[in-house]
C-alpha cells in the first residue's frame, strides 16, 4: 500500500488544522471503533464559507482527506460546498489505496454535519441537505 | 524514505552475513538434488543433515523429529491440520488461544468447518493463558492443545511447561507456535513437554520461505503436501538446501549467541520502555512487563491513531508497526491487543517496536528523542485530546 505524493504532502503539511472559536456551524463524524473521527469548524458570512478548521483521529488518510476537503470547501457558497463529493476529494489527492477509500466518506459527512449545524442554529434550509446520518461518536 | 533504524524484526529480520556466506555455494557449486545419488547430491544431502542437527541441538530434539517446511505458517497448518486428520476418529476437539497468530485462528477456523470444535481460550489483561483455563476447557474428545510460546505483539511468553503438562496428564498433545520465541528464548521440548513446535528462519537472521515443525517421535500426523518421500514421508518436494542451510546456520548462531545478547537486548528494551512512559504522558505498555520476549516494545497512546505515527516516523527514516486497523487491512484493530480487553481506541494507537542484535544505543536514544515530538503533534491534531487538555 502506497500513498500518492499529493497524499503525503497533506499529512506531513496538514492545511487548516486547529478550531474556529466561534464557528457557525461544528459537525463531528466517525467513531473511536473504526478508528476516524473527523471534527469540522465552519465560519459562514453571507452564505459563504470563508474559513474551515478540521481536528481528525485517524491515519494518513483520514488526516490527508480532511486537510484537503477543507481546502475545497473554503470560499464556497453553501450550496457549492455541498457539491463537493468524497470522489471529488479523493481526485483532489491524485487518489487513495482501495483499503483507504472509506476514509474520504468521512470528510464528506463532516463536511455536511458542520452545514447540517449551521442550518439548525440559523433556522434555515439549505437545499439538497440531509441530516446526517451519525453526528455523534460511540466510545 | 530510506530506512535507517530498523525496530521491526518481529515482522521480519535481514539475513546475517554468517548465515549467507553458508548458503552461497549451495546455489551455484552444490546445487544437486538431495534424493540423487551422485556426488554433488551428497554434498546437499550432507549440508542437509548437519542443518538438521543445528536446529535439533537448538531446541532439545532429536535430527529426525525435525521436519523443514516454507516457514512458519506452513508448519502451523500442518502441525494443527496434520495432527487432526490423524485422530479425527479418536476426536473432534481442539484448543487453542484467542491471541494466536493467525496461521494458527485462520487454520482452526477452516477444521471447525470440516467439523472439528476449537475452544478459543482468552488471557488475562497481560496476554497470559492460565494453565487452569486449559485444564478446564478440555473435553472428552479433546486432540490437541496448541498455545504459542510467545505473542508476536505484545511479546508475552506463555506458561508452556505448565501447559503441557496439563495437556499431557490427560493424554493430549501439545503444539506451540515458536516462531518468535526460537533463537531469543531458552526452549528444550522434552523438558518442557513440547510435542510439536513451529519455528521460522526469517525470524532469526535466515532468509524467508525456510521453517521447520519438530515432531516428537511417535506424534501421529498427516503431511499438507503429497508427491514424493521427502522428509520421511512427512512433506513432499524437492529440498530448499539453501534455504535449509541458512536456517541450520542462522538457529545455532542465535541460540550460542542467546547468553550474550539477551541481557543486552532487555537493558536497551527496557531503557525504551521506560523512556516513552515517563517523556510520554497517557501512554500504557502492552503486554507482561517481565515475561517478555527481550526486544520487545509495545505501547499504546491514547488519543491518537497508529498509522500516522509509523508514517512520521518513516518520514525519519525509522520502520515500526502497529496494530491499528488501518496497518491491517481491515476495520478491526489487531485481535490481540481486543483479546486484552483494550478499548478500541487504545488499540488504534498502538505502536511496536521489536528489536535485535543489529539495534543500538543511539538508535534507542534518537527515537526517545523523537517520538514525544511525533506523540504530541498527532495529539494536537486530534478531537479526542481537546476534553483532555481541558
Amino acid at each position: 500500500m502506497e500513498y500518492s505524493q499529493k497524499v503525503m504532502d497533506h499529512f506531513m503539511n496538514p492545511r487548516n488544522v486547529g478550531e474556529i472559536a466561534e464557528a457557525d456551524g461544528v459537525g463531528q463524524v466517525g467513531n473511536a471503533k473504526c478508528g476516524d473521527i473527523m471534527k469540522v469548524y465552519l465560519k459562514i458570512e453571507n452564505d459563504i464559507i470563508v474559513d474551515a478548521k478540521f481536528k481528525t483521529f485517524g491515519c494518513g488518510a483520514a488526516i490527508a482527506t480532511s486537510s484537503m476537503a477543507t481546502e475545497m470547501i473554503k470560499g464556497k457558497t453553501l450550496e457549492e460546498a455541498l457539491q463537493i463529493t468524497d470522489r471529488a476529494v479523493m481526485e483532489a489527492l491524485d487518489g487513495l489505496p482501495p483499503v483507504k477509500v472509506h476514509c474520504s466518506c468521512l470528510a464528506e459527512e463532516a463536511l455536511h454535519a458542520a452545514l447540517w449545524d449551521y442550518a439548525q442554529k440559523t433556522g434555515r434550509t439549505i437545499d439538497g441537505l440531509q441530516e446526517p446520518k451519525k453526528d455523534i461518536h460511540e466510545h | 524514505m530510506q530506512t535507517k533504524i530498523y525496530f521491526d524484526h518481529a515482522a521480519t529480520t535481514p539475513v546475517r552475513k554468517e548465515v549467507l556466506e553458508k548458503m552461497l555455494p549451495y546455489f551455484t557449486e552444490y546445487y544437486g538434488n538431495a534424493s540423487s545419488v551422485y556426488g554433488i547430491a551428497k554434498e546437499s544431502k550432507q549440508a542437509m543433515e548437519r542443518a538438521r542437527k543445528q536446529v535439533a541441538d537448538a531446541i532439545g530434539a532429536k535430527p529426525e523429529e525435525i521436519c523443514f517446511t516454507a516457514g512458519g505458517s506452513e508448519s502451523d497448518n500442518m502441525a494443527l491440520r496434520g495432527v487432526a486428520e490423524a485422530l479425527e476418529k479418536r476426536g473432534k476437539h481442539i484448543i487453542t488461544s484467542a491471541i494466536e497468530h493467525h496461521a494458527v485462528l485462520h487454520t482452526c477456523e477452516y477444521l471447525e468447518k470440516k467439523g472439528f470444535r476449537v475452544t478459543y481460550l482468552p488471557t488475562d489483561a497481560d496476554g497470559k493463558v492460565s494453565p487452569a483455563d486449559v485444564e478446564r476447557a478440555i473435553e472428552a474428545d479433546t486432540i490437541l492443545v496448541s498455545i504459542m510460546f510467545a505473542n508476536n505483539e505484545i511479546g508475552t511468553i506463555e506458561p508452556i511447561e505448565e501447559i503441557a503438562a496439563v495437556a499431557h496428564k490427560h493424554g493430549i498433545l501439545f503444539h506451540t507456535d515458536a516462531v518468535q520465541a526460537v533463537g531469543h528464548v531458552p526452549i528444550d521440548v522434552e523438558k518442557m513437554g513440547i510435542d510439536l513446535l513451529s519455528l521460522s528462519g526469517h525470524k532469526l537472521g535466515a532468509p524467508k520461505g525456510i521453517g521447520a515443525l519438530y515432531i516428537r517421535k511417535g506424534t501421529p500426523i498427516k503431511p499438507l503436501i503429497y508427491g514424493g518421500a521427502q522428509e520421511r514421508n512427512r512433506r513432499a518436494g524437492t529440498e530448499n538446501i539453501p534455504g535449509i542451510v541458512g536456517l541450520g546456520k542462522a538457529v545455532e548462531l542465535a541460540v550460542n549467541s542467546m547468553e550474550e545478547i539477551t541481557p543486552r537486548l532487555q537493558q536497551m528494551r527496557d531503557r525504551l520502555i521506560d523512556g516513552i512512559l515517563e517523556k510520554i504522558p497517557y501512554s500504557k505498555l502492552n503486554g507482561h512487563r517481565t515475561d517478555r520476549l527481550p526486544g520487545n516494545c509495545n505501547i499504546s497512546f491514547s488519543y491518537i491513531e497508529g498509522e500516522s505515527m509509523l508514517l512520521l516516523l518513516d518520514a525519519l527514516g525509522i520502520a515500526a508497526s502497529s496494530g491499528s486497523a488501518c496497518t491491517s487491512g481491515s476495520l478491526d484493530p489487531s485481535h490481540v491487543l481486543m483479546a486484552l480487553g483494550l478499548p478500541h481506541e487504545q488499540a488504534h494507537g498502538s505502536l511496536r517496536l521489536t528489536l535485535d542484535w543489529d539495534n543500538t544505543e543511539e538508535e534507542i536514544d534518537f527515537i526517545l528523542e523523537k517520538l514525544p515530538g511525533i506523540v504530541e503533534r498527532l495529539r494536537q491534531m486530534s478531537p479526542l485530546y481537546e476534553a483532555v487538555k481541558g
